[in-house]
């Protein structure tokens, strides 16, 4: 509890905290040699905050995401999800935040490659329970609100790299999470479709939803009003930047 | 997730990858269908043995005097030579043992050798001539179809008539009743009074073709030298009895050739346990090759399924990942997994069934291979191929199943 408790003395309110790291470190054992990729990270991110990460290739940027985004277990630290200790949660819950409280895209989009771009963005609301009318419903609109009301029956292989990461985009909000959170969502696409993706981001963030986003390019992390920066598996520098 | 749903995703899964679908469930098929068919070949033997070869060629609760074992299996050169070499059961050894009886029995002289049967220009080769005394009808179960056996007053006289086989009947006389007609073995004639129920085969070979005259008619020329028989067949009520008949007439036969009582038998009382020991011994083997055909089909059919299934697990394990990281549980994956198998199993284990069972019916009609299918066949097939199935498809996604979504989404 100290962590939470040493915040709660801080300036901001407990519950506009979504993301409080504490001392998040991650090793990999690679046969005997340990990989520290993560050496102790404290972070903090308010809701509807736009956070850029960056720092050097092998930092840790994606590391830090996948714990953050409960995909992967850290070896030591602590860390919080909306006030919820996420170190302490069984598979069970853990599938819940996953599928609840965070939406995820990828680089590599990791879309089923033999489903539809609506079964894709379903996916989702199969494991939330919901049933099979609302669901096609929900996906059909999420597609329509990222420009792909003409794609819904498309599989990713017929689809564009800008067309896949918005259906990855779609799928990732379609459960209304409390965090979307984006590792390299620019690193396969042009320019000119990276600029798209940005203004979809941007949206997203005025309309309130919380962003963390790992990003190697400035003109892509510009957009966002906070940029940490990782160094060796610490933060090195968290600076705020005129939108 | 519900359960419906799983099923549903399963459907769309199988659908999606038709070829490794195929192949998982063609593993199962062929467990199941070589479980099914070895095991009915086998189980077919064994009822045929047991309620048909040994009853048809020995009779229940019978024994056959003999010089040496007419149902033999694996019997060494020497000893073969030294049957041989035997002294042959003759009339007067049958008479005697029949005469020593003091238990109940019916008792018929039995000889038989190969010949041709001609009727009117038409001749039927390679006809079992069998000379044999009246009781023998009723010993071996033979029913009379039409006309009838011959008498103890025909037996007794050595009466020139015959009994015909159902087949031979069948192709002398197509038109017409051969009861009172005239045929001729090696040239003499006989006259039918009568023709023997149809019996059906034994392991391929008709049991009809055949003709019984009385033992001491002309026909014992063309099956023995003179006043030798093959066998004197001596039926008990009792299996007791027949075992009394039997010392009886080791007795009798003993005394007969003078043989001391250090020396064996030099005849052979063979009963229809004796020929069932062949059975046994040849079952013992079928019973452990088929499991093993069984198991190596089995085994076929988990390598292929196992193969298909680690061929796709890299990206099945991306999908686990990938499922794992937008909320599925373990328990949905399994249950995906699962109901993915099962469809698949089933879908092998029916096919498989359908096979089997047909193969088995192909078996019996081309083959003398008698072939049976077992309920219990199928229950074990079904159960062991689809399990096979099952645990093939589903234990490599309970492995994936249990990473960490990014380790599951990391493996190529
Ligand atoms: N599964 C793994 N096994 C072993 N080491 C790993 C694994 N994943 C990451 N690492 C190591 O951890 C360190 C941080 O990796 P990470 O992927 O977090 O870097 P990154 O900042 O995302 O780099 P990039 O910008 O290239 O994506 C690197 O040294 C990397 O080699
Ligand atoms: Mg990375």
């Amino acid at each position: 509890m100290t962590a939470l408790q040493s915040f709660r003395t801080g300036d901001t309110p407990l519950p506009d905290i979504v993301i409080l790291t504490h001392k998040l470190a991650r090793d990999y054992d690679m046969g005997g040699e340990v990989v520290r990729a993560l050496r102790g990270v404290s972070l903090q991110i308010r809701k509807n905050e736009y956070v850029a990460v960056m720092g050097p290739s092998g930092s840790g940027k994606s590391t830090l995401m996948n714990l953050v985004g409960c995909l992967d277990t850290p070896t030591a630290g602590e860390y919080w999800l909306n006030g919820q200790k996420v170190s302490d949660l069984s598979d069970d819950a853990l599938a819940r935040i996953r599928n609840k409280e965070i939406g995820f895209v990828f680089q590599t989009f990791n879309l089923l490659p033999r489903a539809t771009a609506l079964h894709n963005v379903e996916l989702p609301l199969i494991y939330a329970g919901l049933p099979a009318r609302e669901r096609r419903e929900h996906a059909a609109r999420a597609l329509t609100s990222v420009g792909l009301g003409d794609r819904m029956d498309h599989r990713p292989n017929e689809l564009s790299g800008g067309q896949r990461q918005r259906v990855a985009i779609a799928r990732a909000l379609v459960n209304a999470p409390s965090i979307l959170l984006a590792d390299e969502p620019t690193g396969n696409l042009d320019s000119a479709t990276s600029a798209e993706l940005m203004q979809v981001f941007g949206d997203l963030h005025r309309q309130g939803q919380t962003i963390v986003m790992v990003t190697h390019e400035h003109d892509i992390a510009a957009h966002a009003a906070r940029v940490v920066t990782l160094r060796d598996g610490v933060i090195a520098t968290d600076q705020l930047q005129a939108a | 997730m519900h359960f419906l749903e799983a099923i549903r995703l399963a459907l769309q899964t199988i659908r999606a990858q038709k070829l490794k679908s195929v192949f998982s469930a063609i593993g199962v098929f062929i467990g199941v269908t070589f479980l099914i068919g070895a095991w009915s070949i086998v189980n077919g033997m064994n009822r045929y043995m047991t309620e048909k070869f040994a009853g048809t060629l020995v009779g229940v609760n019978t024994f056959h005097l003999r010089r040496s074992p007419n149902v033999t299996f694996d019997v060494e050169d020497s000893v073969w030579r030294a049957w041989r070499r035997r002294p042959r059961i003759k009339f007067a050894d049958a008479t005697a043992v029949t005469l020593g009886l003091t238990v109940p029995t019916v008792t018929a002289w039995y000889s038989e050798g190969r010949g041709s049967v001609e009727y009117n220009g038409k001749v039927a080769k390679d006809i079992t001539l069998e000379g044999a005394t009246e009781r023998y009808f009723d010993i071996m179960n033979l029913k009379i179809a039409d006309g009838r056996a011959f008498t103890p007053q025909e037996s007794k006289a050595g009466t020139t008539v015959v009994v015909l086989g159902y087949d031979l009947a069948q192709k002398l006389f197509p038109d017409v009743n051969p009861v009172g007609h005239s045929v001729r073995i090696h040239g003499l004639p006989y006259r039918v009074i009568g023709v023997v129920e149809r019996q059906g085969n034994l392991l391929g070979i008709s049991l009809d073709k055949f003709v019984v005259a009385p033992a001491l008619s002309p026909i014992q020329r063309d099956v023995n030298p003179p006043g030798v028989v093959d066998a004197l067949i001596v039926k008990a009520n009792s299996e007791p009895e027949m075992r009394e008949a039997m010392d009886q007439t080791e007795a009798v036969m003993r005394s007969r050739r003078h043989l001391r009582p250090r020396q064996d038998d030099n005849f052979a009382m063979e009963t229809s346990e004796g020929v069932l020991d062949f059975w046994k011994k040849l079952s013992r083997i079928l019973y452990a090759v088929g499991p093993g055909l069984v198991g190596i089909a089995l085994v076929v059919g988990g390598i292929v399924i196992m193969n298909i299934m680690l061929m796709a697990v890299a990206e099945r394990t991306r999908e686990i990942g990938i499922r794992k990281s937008l909320g599925a549980r373990r328990r949905d994956i399994l249950r995906q997994f699962l109901a993915e198998a099962t469809a698949l199993a089933t879908v092998g284990a029916s096919l498989g069934i359908v096979t089997g069972i047909a193969l088995s019916m192909l078996l019996q009609a081309l083959s003398p291979l008698p072939a049976s299918v077992s309920p219990f066949s199928i229950v074990l097939g079904v159960v062991v191929g689809g399990g096979v199935g099952i645990v093939a498809g589903v234990y490599p996604a309970s492995r994936a199943a249990r990473l960490d979504p990014i380790a599951a989404l990391r493996q190529e």
